[in-house]
Parts: C-alpha cells; sequence; structure tokens
C-alpha cells in the first residue's frame, strides 16, 4: 500500500532561462512538473513510457524524454522547452516544409532536432535517422520532416536564433 | 482560380511550432479533480466483488464510482454498459472511475479498489464467434434499443447483418468460366494517434453541462449524452480544442460518458480523465478486424461476372460504430469494378476483443485488402496483367454501384487515367519482378480503389461568417481541426468566392458547441465538401447583405455590384466602389445618419437524396460520389531471410480539385504511411484468454523515420459537379489501397498467397512453408 | 508517473550508497538503486515494481569514470549509453548499444541499468560477456571485483545491497574484430527477435545472444560446436542450436521455430563473415 501523504521538496529548476522555484514530489516526472507546476504544455504525454518522443525536452543541450526523468534529476542544469525557442531555423522550416499536421509530436521532433543540429551541424542521412527514429509522427510520412531539418542543414531556412 | 490550388501555409503553423497549440489535456484549472479508472484484466469475466472501502480511505479521493443505475450506451444499438457492473467482456473494460485532487492520488485510489472475477471461456475471433456453440456475449441482444437499419440477431453473435444482393447471382455463375476463392484474416489493431483521449466535464449551478474533449464529433457527444441520460441538448455543450490525430478514433462518444458520470458524482465539479496510453489502447475503441471469403467469377477474357463475399467483421465485445463499419464494409464490398451480380453477406460479430471506432478509410482497406488481392489471384490464374484485368472491368459512368446506385461523370471519378498514371510512375512496362541476384528481388504490387463516404442521410453543416470593422472576416464553423488543414483550405474557399486576402480570414480552430453551428462530424474526408459548400452559402449570404447596403450608398441597383479585393463595385465602372470596411459594421452618412450594422453570414448544406438501405437487398443510396485511385508499392526482399524493404509507395487519387496542394499531397502521404504501417506490422495480439499482449507503443510499433519509402503521389481532377469547385475527399484514399498493393508486391516475390496482416517476415516463412 | 510517495536519495560516496540502503532496508522502505532509472520509471508505473526509496548512484564519481587503467578500460555503470558510443572507445559495444531502445532513451539509459535490468534483453552485456570483462560491485564488505563469468549467470548474481559501479574489459579486446547482429519482427525498431554479438580471438569465434531465451547468455558449449571446422557450416549450426539453453523464446516478437530459422541464418552469415576476418 503506497503511502499516500507524499513528502514534497522544493526545488529550482532553471527553465528556458528562467529560475523557477517548486514544489514537487521527488518522484515527480520532468513532464508532469512541466505541465502541472509550470503550466508549460509544449512537452506533450503520449505514452509516458519514453516510447513515443511526444514530451522531449533539451537539457543542457541534449535531448531526452521528459517522461522517463525525474524533475529533481534536472536541478542544476539548464532545461529547455519548445517554449524556449522562437523564431528557430527548425521551427520555421517545419512551417514550410508542412512537417506537422496535428501538431501533437511537433514539439517533441523539434527539441529532437534541434539537440541534433547543436551536435551535428552538418549530420549525414544515417544520423538523422539514428536521432528521429526516437519520436514518432502517426500523421505525416515523415518525408515532410526529413525535408525540414535537411533545409536547415543546408542553410536554406533561417531564422533569428539559433 | 485566385488562391484555390496554391500551398498557402497552415492556419495553425505558428502555433504549432511553438508549443503554443492546445490540446485537451494543456486545459488545467487548480480546483480541477482528475480521474483514473479502474479496467478489467479479462476479457471475458463475471465480476463477483468490487471491493472500493480501501480506496476510499485515501485522503484525497473524492469518489470512487461504480456502474449501477446506469443506462446502456450505443451508437446505434445500446447493448454497452458505461461502467460494467456484474461482467466484463473485453480486456480493458471499465470497472470503476477514481475521482481525486490530482492524478497520482487518483491512480493510488484505483491501485487500492479491489475487484473478484470469475474467468469465462472467450470468444477469440469472429469464425468462433458465429460457431453455433460459442459463448453467447449478449443473451439480451434482442432487448436492446436501437435505430433504423440495425439487424441484430438474438440468440448469436451477430450484431447486424447487411445483405448485397445485386443482379442475378445463378446467372452471373453461370457466365463464369474461370473462378477463384479466397480467405483472408487479420486481428483487430489501433489508431495509436499520438494525442491520447482525453476529456474533463463540469456541471455549472445552472445545470449547463460542459464537456470538453479530444473528440472528432463533438455534436454527437452533445446529442449522445443528451440521449442517453434524458438531458435536453441545448443544456449541454461541449468545447473542443485542436486534436492531436483522430484517423477515426476519436470519432466515438466514450471517454466523455465517463467523466459526465465521474463530474456528477462530484457535485459537478470540473473533473478530468486522460487515458494512459494502454487505456487509449484497449478501453478506448480500435481498429477493427476482419475475417473474409471472396469469390470472383469471370470469363476467360477476364471480364468479371459474379462477386460472392462474406466479411466477417471483428466488431469486438460492443456494436457502437462497428454495425456502421459493417455497413459501409458491404456497399463498397468489391473493388472500383463492373460487377453485375454481387451477392454479400456482411456481419459485425461480437468477440471478446477490444470494441471499434471508425478507422481512416471506414472499412475500406480492410475490405480492399481481401478483395483486390483475390483481383491479383484471378490476373494469375487468367494469365492476363493484373492492371489490365483491373483496367478492363474499371467502373465507369453508367455502371452501378454493389448498393445499385447508377453513376454519371461527376459521381464516381476518372478510374482508367489514374491507372495510366500509376503505370508511368511505378513503371510497369519494365515488369512486375526483377531478380537482383543473390537471393534478391524487386516486385510490384497494385490495387484499385475507391470510396464513397457513407453518412447519415441527414447530416449537416453550417457556417457563420462574422465581419471585423477593419473588413476581415471570422470563419467560424463546426469542422474539427485534426490535423487536414480543412479549417484552412474553407478560408482559401472563402478568400476564392470574395476574392479577399485570405490572412484576412481569421477561422476560429476550436468548436465550442454553444456558439459554434454544427457540423455533423469532422470524419470520411466530408470536411471540405459540406462545411465548404456552407461557407459558400454564408458567402452568397455576405456578398447580398454587403451588395444591399452599397446600392444605396453607390445608387446601384444590387445586381449591377460586385464584389471583392475588400470592395463593392459597379460592374461597369469599378471606380465606383466602396471599401468593405467602411460598411461591415453599417454605413454612417455625414449627418451621423447609420443604415444597416454588422454583417452575419450564415450558410448550411445538407447532401441531398441520401437514403437508408434495403433490409433484403441493400439498394439505396449511401453516399454522394465515389472518389478513386491506383496505389502501388515496390519492394525489395530478400528470399532466404523473408526479410523486405518497401523502396516505393505510389498513390494516383482523382481528387476533383487540388485545394491547397501542399496540405492535399501531405493528407494522401500520411494515409499511406499509416496503411503500410497497418499492413505491414501493426496488430494487436491476442492471447488464448482474448488479452491484448502489446498495448504499448514499444510492443505495438507504428512505423517510423527512416523506415519510410519514397512516397509518390499525383492527382487526376475529375470534378465532383457539386462539391465547392469540384473537390473530392481525400484523407483516407491514400490509405486504402496500401495494404493490398503490398501484400500483391510479396505474393508476386513469393509466388504464394500472402492473405493475412500483418505483413511480417515471420509470416512470409509460415505461408512458404505451407503453414498457414 | 509514480503514484506511491517515493522517497529520493544522491549520495556521493559509495559506502554512504550503501550505508543508506541498509537504512532503508531496515526502515522497511524497499530501497532501489537508480541510475538512468528509465526502468523503474516505466515498471513503476505499471505498478510491476514498487520502489519506496530510489538511491541515485549518478552522483557516484567512480559510476562515471571512463578511461584506462593499467591494461583495462573502465565503464563505470553510469554512464549513459550514447556517451559510450559518442567516445567510441570499443566499436563492439557501440554497435551493439546503438541497436538498443532509441537515441533520445539512450541519452538516459546507463550502461549498468541495462546491464542489471528486468527487461530480459540487456543486450549491452554481450560485449562484455563474450570479452572476460571484470566486474566491479559495491555491498555491504565495500567493494569487490568478480570475473563476469562468475557473477552473471542469466542475471547478475548480487546480494541484496549490492550495485554494480563499473565493467572493466582488457584492452587487448578492444579491437578484436566482431560483428553484431539485432533481428527484429520487422524493419528497424522495436526488441531484438534475437541480437547476436560475435569476437574473433585467436582464431576462435565467440558468440552471446539476447532475445534467444528469457535471458542474455554466451555458451562455451554452442562456441566449441560453431568452432568446428571439420564440419560444414550448416551441420555446426545444427549441432550449436542442439546445445542452446532452455527455453528458447515463443512470444509476440516471434514464435521459437521462426527464432531458431533466423539465429540460423544469421549464424551461417556471421560465421561466412568472421572467417574471413582477420
Ligand atoms: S510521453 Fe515521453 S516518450 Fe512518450
Ligand atoms: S503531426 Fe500528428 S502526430 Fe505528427
Amino acid at each position: 500500500m503506497p503511502n499516500p501523504s507524499a513528502k514534497k521538496i522544493s526545488v529550482s529548476l532553471n527553465i528556458n532561462g528562467e529560475m523557477r522555484q517548486v514544489e514537487i514530489r521527488p518522484i515527480d516526472t520532468l513532464l508532469y512538473v512541466l505541465r502541472h507546476h509550470l503550466s508549460l504544455t509544449g512537452a506533450k504525454p503520449g505514452c509516458l513510457n519514453g516510447d513515443c518522443g511526444a514530451c522531449s525536452v533539451m537539457v543542457n543541450d541534449n535531448v531526452y524524454k521528459s517522461c522517463i526523468m525525474l524533475a529533481i534529476e534536472s536541478v542544476g542544469s539548464a532545461i529547455t522547452t519548445v517554449e524556449g525557442l522562437k523564431d528557430s531555423p527548425i521551427q520555421n522550416a517545419f512551417v514550410k516544409h508542412f512537417a506537422f499536421q496535428c501538431g501533437y509530436c511537433t514539439p517533441g521532433f523539434i527539441m529532437n532536432c534541434q539537440a541534433l543540429l547543436l551536435k551535428h551541424p552538418h549530420p549525414t542521412y544515417e544520423v538523422v535517422k539514428e536521432w528521429l527514429s526516437s519520436n514518432i509522427c502517426r500523421c505525416t510520412c515523415y518525408q515532410e520532416i526529413e525535408e525540414a531539418i535537411f533545409s536547415v542543414v543546408e542553410g536554406r531556412v533561417g531564422g533569428t536564433s539559433e | 482560380m485566385y488562391i484555390i490550388g496554391k500551398g498557402i501555409t497552415r492556419k495553425d503553423a505558428f502555433e504549432k511550432v511553438t508549443g503554443q497549440a492546445k490540446y485537451t489535456a494543456d486545459f488545467e484549472t487548480n480546483e480541477m479533480l482528475h480521474a483514473r479508472l479502474v479496467i478489467s484484466p479479462y476479457a471475458h469475466a463475471l465480476i463477483k466483488n468490487i471491493d472500493m472501502s480501501e480506496a476510499e480511505k485515501i485522503p484525497g479521493v473524492r469518489a470512487v464510482i461504480t456502474g449501477q443505475n446506469l443506462p446502456l450506451t450505443g451508437e446505434e444499438l445500446q447493448d454497452r454498459p458505461p461502467i460494467a457492473t456484474d461482467r466484463v467482456r473485453y480486456q480493458g473494460e471499465v470497472i470503476s472511475i477514481v475521482v481525486a485532487d490530482n492524478p497520482y492520488l487518483a491512480e493510488q485510489g484505483a491501485q487500492a479498489v479491489n475487484v473478484q472475477y470469475e474467468p469465462l471461456p472467450v470468444v477469440n475471433s469472429p469464425s468462433e464467434a458465429l460457431k453455433p456453440d460459442a459463448p453467447l456475449l449478449h443473451p439480451k441482444l434482442g432487448e436492446y434499443k436501437k435505430i433504423q437499419g440495425v439487424y441484430p440477431e438474438p440468440g448469436t453473435n451477430i450484431a447486424t447483418r447487411t445483405k448485397i444482393r445485386k443482379g442475378n447471382w445463378e446467372k452471373g455463375c453461370a457466365e463464369s468460366e474461370v473462378i477463384v476463392e479466397e480467405h483472408f484474416a487479420f486481428r483487430p489493431s489501433d489508431h495509436a494517434a499520438m494525442e491520447t483521449r482525453c476529456s474533463f466535464a463540469q456541471i455549472h449551478p445552472n445545470g449547463m453541462i460542459e464537456i470538453s474533449s479530444s473528440s472528432q464529433a463533438p455534436f454527437m457527444i452533445k446529442r449522445l449524452i443528451g440521449q442517453y441520460f434524458g438531458i435536453s441538448t441545448g443544456k449541454i455543450r461541449v468545447n473542443t480544442p485542436l486534436v492531436g490525430g483522430a484517423y477515426g478514433g476519436k470519432a466515438s462518444t466514450q471517454l466523455e460518458i465517463l467523466a459526465y458520470i465521474a463530474t456528477k458524482e462530484v457535485n459537478g465539479r470540473l473533473v478530468k480523465i486522460l487515458n494512459t496510453r494502454e487505456e487509449d489502447m484497449l478501453t478506448s475503441p480500435g481498429h477493427i478486424g476482419l475475417e473474409a471469403r471472396v469469390k470472383l467469377g469471370s470469363t476467360k477474357e477476364g471480364l468479371l461476372k459474379v462477386a460472392e463475399l462474406t466479411y466477417l467483421w471483428d466488431g469486438g465485445a460492443y456494436s457502437d460504430k462497428s454495425i456502421d463499419l459493417s455497413r459501409a464494409g458491404a456497399v463498397d464490398c468489391t473493388g472500383p469494378y463492373h460487377i453485375e451480380n454481387i451477392w454479400c453477406d456482411s456481419l459485425c460479430m461480437y468477440t471478446n476483443h477490444p470494441y471499434a471506432a471508425p478507422f481512416r478509410g471506414f472499412s475500406h482497406s480492410e475490405v480492399h485488402f481481401a478483395f483486390e488481392r483475390t483481383m491479383d489471384v484471378l490476373a494469375q490464374k487468367l494469365n492476363i496483367d493484373p492492371l489490365e484485368l483491373r483496367n478492363k472491368n474499371a467502373i465507369l459512368p453508367g455502371h452501378t454501384t454493389p448498393t445499385q446506385v447508377l453513376l454519371n461523370s461527376s459521381t464516381v471519378g476518372n478510374l482508367p487515367k489514374c491507372i495510366s498514371k500509376l503505370k508511368e510512375l511505378i513503371n510497369w512496362q519494365e515488369g512486375q519482378i526483377k531478380d537482383l541476384g543473390n537471393h534478391r528481388v524487386r516486385a510490384k504490387g497494385i490495387s484499385c480503389i475507391w470510396k464513397t463516404s457513407t453518412i447519415d442521410p441527414n447530416a449537416t453543416s453550417a457556417v457563420i461568417l462574422i465581419f471585423n470593422p477593419d473588413g476581415s472576416i471570422n470563419l467560424i464553423s463546426g469542422v474539427i481541426e485534426i490535423g487536414t488543414a480543412t479549417k484552412t483550405i474553407l478560408a482559401q474557399m472563402l478568400a476564392e468566392r470574395l476574392k479577399m486576402d485570405v490572412n484576412d480570414i481569421h477561422v476560429q480552430m476550436e468548436v465550442d458547441t454553444l456558439s459554434t453551428p454544427e457540423h455533423w462530424k469532422t470524419v470520411a474526408s466530408r470536411g471540405t465538401y459540406m462545411a465548404g459548400r456552407a461557407v459558400l452559402a454564408a458567402a452568397e449570404d455576405i456578398i447580398r447583405q454587403l451588395k444591399n447596403i452599397a446600392s444605396f450608398i453607390l445608387r446601384a441597383r444590387e445586381d449591377d455590384l460586385e464584389v471583392g479585393y475588400g470592395k463593392v463595385y459597379v460592374r461597369d465602372d469599378p471606380k465606383t466602389s466602396i471599401l468593405i470596411k467602411d460598411i461591415a459594421y453599417g454605413y454612417t452618412f455625414p449627418n451621423g445618419n447609420t443604415i444597416g450594422s454588422q454583417i452575419i453570414g450564415r450558410g448550411n448544406f445538407v447532401i441531398r437524396g441520401m437514403t437508408y438501405l434495403d433490409k433484403e437487398t441493400g439498394a439505396g443510396r449511401p453516399g454522394p460520389e465515389w472518389t478513386v485511385g491506383a496505389e502501388g508499392v515496390e519492394i525489395e526482399l530478400d528470399l532466404r531471410t523473408y526479410t523486405y524493404k518497401v523502396l516505393k509507395a505510389v498513390a494516383v487519387i482523382d481528387i476533383g480539385k487540388v485545394f491547397n496542394e501542399k496540405t492535399a499531397i501531405g493528407q494522401v502521404k500520411g494515409a499511406m504511411s499509416m496503411g503500410l504501417s497497418f499492413a505491414a506490422r501493426e496488430t494487436f495480439w491476442f492471447d488464448d484468454h482474448g488479452s491484448v499482449l502489446n498495448p504499448q507503443l514499444r510492443t505495438y510499433r507504428p512505423i517510423r523515420f527512416g523506415e519510410h519509402p519514397k512516397y509518390v503521389v499525383a492527382f487526376v481532377e475529375t470534378p465532383e459537379i457539386d462539391a465547392p469547385y469540384g473537390g473530392r475527399g481525400v484523407g483516407e484514399h491514400g490509405l486504402i489501397g496500401m495494404p493490398a498493393a503490398l501484400a500483391n508486391s510479396l505474393s508476386t516475390a513469393l509466388s504464394v498467397n500472402v492473405n493475412y496482416l500483418p505483413l511480417i517476415p515471420e509470416l512470409l516463412w509460415k505461408i512458404k512453408r505451407g503453414e498457414k | 508517473m509514480l503514484a506511491g510517495n517515493i522517497e529520493y536519495y544522491q549520495p556521493s560516496t559509495v559506502n554512504e550508497a550503501v550505508e543508506q540502503f541498509f537504512i532503508l532496508k531496515k526502515e522497511n522502505k524497499l530501497p532501489m538503486y537508480y541510475a538512468g532509472g528509465t526502468e523503474i520509471l516505466t515498471l513503476g508505473r505499471l505498478n510491476i515494481i514498487h520502489p519506496g526509496a530510489i538511491i541515485d548512484i549518478k552522483a557516484i564519481k567512480e559510476t562515471l569514470s571512463h578511461e584506462s587503467y593499467q591494461e583495462h578500460f573502465i565503464f563505470g555503470a553510469s554512464l549513459p549509453l550514447t556517451y559510450i558510443e559518442e567516445k567510441n572507445i570499443f566499436p563492439l559495444l557501440t554497435q551493439t548499444s546503438m541497436e538498443i531502445a532509441d537515441h533520445t532513451a539512450r541519452n538516459k539509459i546507463t550502461i549498468g541499468g541495462n546491464v542489471c535490468g528486468n527487461i530480459f534483453y540487456r543486450e549491452a552485456v554481450l560485449p562484455f560477456l563474450l570479452c572476460d570483462s571484470t566486474v566491479v560491485v559495491a555491498g555491504k564488505e565495500g567493494q569487490k571485483t568478480h570475473p563476469i563469468q562468475d557473477i552473471f549467470n542469466k542475471t547478475f548474481q548480487f546480494e541484496e545491497g549490492q550495485f554494480l559501479i563499473q565493467l572493466l574489459i582488457e584492452k587487448k579486446y578492444l579491437t578484436l574484430p566482431f560483428i553484431t547482429i539485432k533481428k527484429r519482427q520487422q524493419w528497424e525498431t522495436g526488441y531484438p527477435l534475437i541480437t547476436v554479438a560475435c569476437i574473433k580471438i585467436e582464431n576462435q569465434l565467440r558468440f552471446a545472444f539476447s532475445g534467444l531465451c528469457p535471458f542474455p547468455f554466451r555458451s562455451q558449449k554452442v562456441e566449441t560446436e560453431l568452432n568446428n571446422t571439420l564440419l560444414p557450416k550448416e551441420e555446426r549450426i545444427n549441432h550449436a542450436i542442439e546445445q542452446l539453453p532452455t527455453p528458447v523464446l515463443n512470444d509476440v516478437e516471434g514464435s521459437k521455430e521462426y527464432r531458431l530459422f533466423v539465429l540460423r541464418n544469421t549464424l551461417k552469415e556471421m560465421i561466412v563473415e568472421m572467417e574471413e576476418k582477420e
């Protein structure tokens, strides 16, 4: 029988460049804290099991599935959610190449692409495939997403932020 | 054309790439309660006892709800208790709802509910369900309430039977010189939309019930909840924010009912239920399964003479939409061919499987898999090129459909044109199979498709247009933005009609049934057709009003005026004009006198001439038009290991008219991707007890990035006269031919008949070894 | 999301971690060591495991080491799989690892977490089984080292309160010829139908398997048969299959018979290729 009176702790998280103080259960996932405590609903729940990538965010420039990461594990790191991107090339490329339909998988894909481009500004197709097969899109056929990311790699789509 | 056909940016684009787009689960308030479900681990069992005492003791748990005194539900036949009371009929069926202050307390509560079951023997397939000694899932089948056109057979597991009796079966058989017969089967599967279903509900002090839900059919929720619980529909308000993928799965009313029951138990407080992925796959309705027998007779030259078909649908534990699905499977029970004699029995069977919702293509990819595979078998027996056989029998204006609708050049697209375009795009000339050496072959498979949209004969759509002081227009329609960009296309249609900048049209993405006019359901690729007609009607309404005011100011007869480019102007003297923004809110003369006020346009539409099907023959007009297409797949297979890759997938669809090229191609390709994924790897795996062994995305695996082939999409444009600008439905058609085309390519590569799904290497290996 | 009231500790030394474990144990709190945590969070969510407290070992520096030490190379248990892949010190491990889960998940999954997991594939252990590696374990009696074959039998045979700190490989193994192949039910994503890793040392092939049985293993008997170059390959493979441990898996990924079919093909493919490699 679990103990219902969960003990809460107070932590500060560095999210999109702002320090945010939150009262959480230590077992709360980062996804839960982002959505339920901070109203940052860009990261989406799709499976809560690490399988779909809809919840992907960046922590210190690496991409993580926030449903299989505790918020407490991200204390002291810089968290970036889709809300922290403004007019970035990858966002513009997604618009230009119609790389989404329902848009539910989009924040996760964008964060994964963003992290990928930070690490590999000129990735091969194999690298893109390895990274992007972490996310599921049920609406598009992936070809549009492929075009979007390579249009950024080839410098065909710009933005004001990198 | 002014803007129709252009690839303009989606209206929802920037919201969606910035994380600002709001889906149902994104709404949360501090006072909101959260619910979790207790679901059955058994596919068929008696509920002996439900002990809620431990759950109720948890501080913060506000209610533990069970199913006594609830009405039976179901869209056409009311056979489903929203919460099971004495018996569960599928794994995942709801036993109890626990409501608590936050999601994890609700989860703790759900874990603390203790249920005792007594397992019962299960019905694990539709053919098992048909056996005379099969366990009866619904002993009270004869007593359930139902709507017109539903024919349950009490004492059996048949929820309804649709019969097609066209022409003369004996004559067809007598004229047939060559006969083939094939059997097919696949299990239920899932839509696996990335957004799991979510609903929240509250009852306001004045009695108004407000429900928000990730749904394709908010107006249906309103009606059904009203009907089930005896509430007048005006007292129910349903909101639908953006929907994160639906594909038919969110056209059923299910979670909304639970949210309503939950809020009622906590004095109307706001309660949210968000499905886990496992519940979304098991508890909420999924993609129907099928067992089929297809017998075709033709002359030696390959002219089809007779089709005899039996479709046993795996409707699962409750009939909800599967009745309609089994009917739609009968309506287009053959491929798109001219066949004078058709005999089909389409049975909606009860099994102990998760029940079914519509799935993109509404029974058509399922039926086409069986039928189009058999066409290949026939072609082989006749020694005729499979594309040629299809071309020879292609349905044309002047022919009749299985339900005996006489087609004309508007009501059916141009199939021969699609076939010849496909031929080119898939390079049919080079041959269907090519030996690459080293045990590798390349093979092509094809399938033709057609589909009408079976919709309720009285389904309507309405649109309101409201002017802003700057002359821009707000477009309000009940179509749900499920990803298809339909609302962007509606804006394009309006911009086209008024010759105005599409950026000056603001579409309301969300639907609130209190203020949004009804659009029946956002299904069946009918959004652009029905809502499009309503938009055009509303545009006429606006034009009339604008001209009326302008005629006073411009001192011209109304019928000498034109509207466009932000102005009303005199036709033969365009310089005599007035800006729309100066009259959209009425016009004020220099002395202060004012005429008119804010202009509101309204338009509505109902499809003309739809009828119910005749019980004995199936004759009737179930849908407005038939979209046709021809599709193909090219694969490369290793003959030793049976592993293969899909290299290329092609679809040629007669779309009538392309509205927005980018979104149209995106829709078709997305549908093809889903079709290939369904065909090649998606299924629920059941154990002997009817339990689903893979209700998670790590074991139920949609296609991923990098596994995708090259997609090629082309359109033929044969306008449909009744449709706005001639456009036909296109949201589903890319999917329909994929399973058959893929199975045909594999059958060709391996010289065997591959008649089961999913098409995994193990299946191919088994078939080749003669084990299946 | 886990529903229970679960405590979280992040000790910074090995000793602290072990002490914490036994304190929590005494308080009946069902402690579990936690590294990447992906499995604890997913199985806990499904109510398959019920930790009362988790002890995060990622702050313990020994578990993060990735360096040579005398004749060995050390892999700390808390290293994420992608870290190991990027450094690519041990290509066989890199390639085996790259087939696990997906890239984003592997940013979180640690090498220790994978090899000690509940989910029975544990593919990252295969290279260590092949290379006579050494395992450093912490426990009540302090740190101990074991040859992997002494402590790994289907799973790591840890005593209560023990946890994996490091895996050590002798450097000579890092660059041996190898192949690792993962076959799936369909295409390129999902759990394995079978995964086979193979190295060649002193002209002998070594094989380790995952997904074939409900545990990863390396079997001398199987290897002996496969190395019996006096016989044609098919026959060697047949003999090897007779020596497989039981049971061979028969599940939704594939039937037993089909797995064996795939195994035959895969082994043949591998032997042909490996016998050519120098
Ligand atoms: S919600 Fe995190 S991976 Fe699916
Ligand atoms: S756009 Fe709908 S899931 Fe990707």
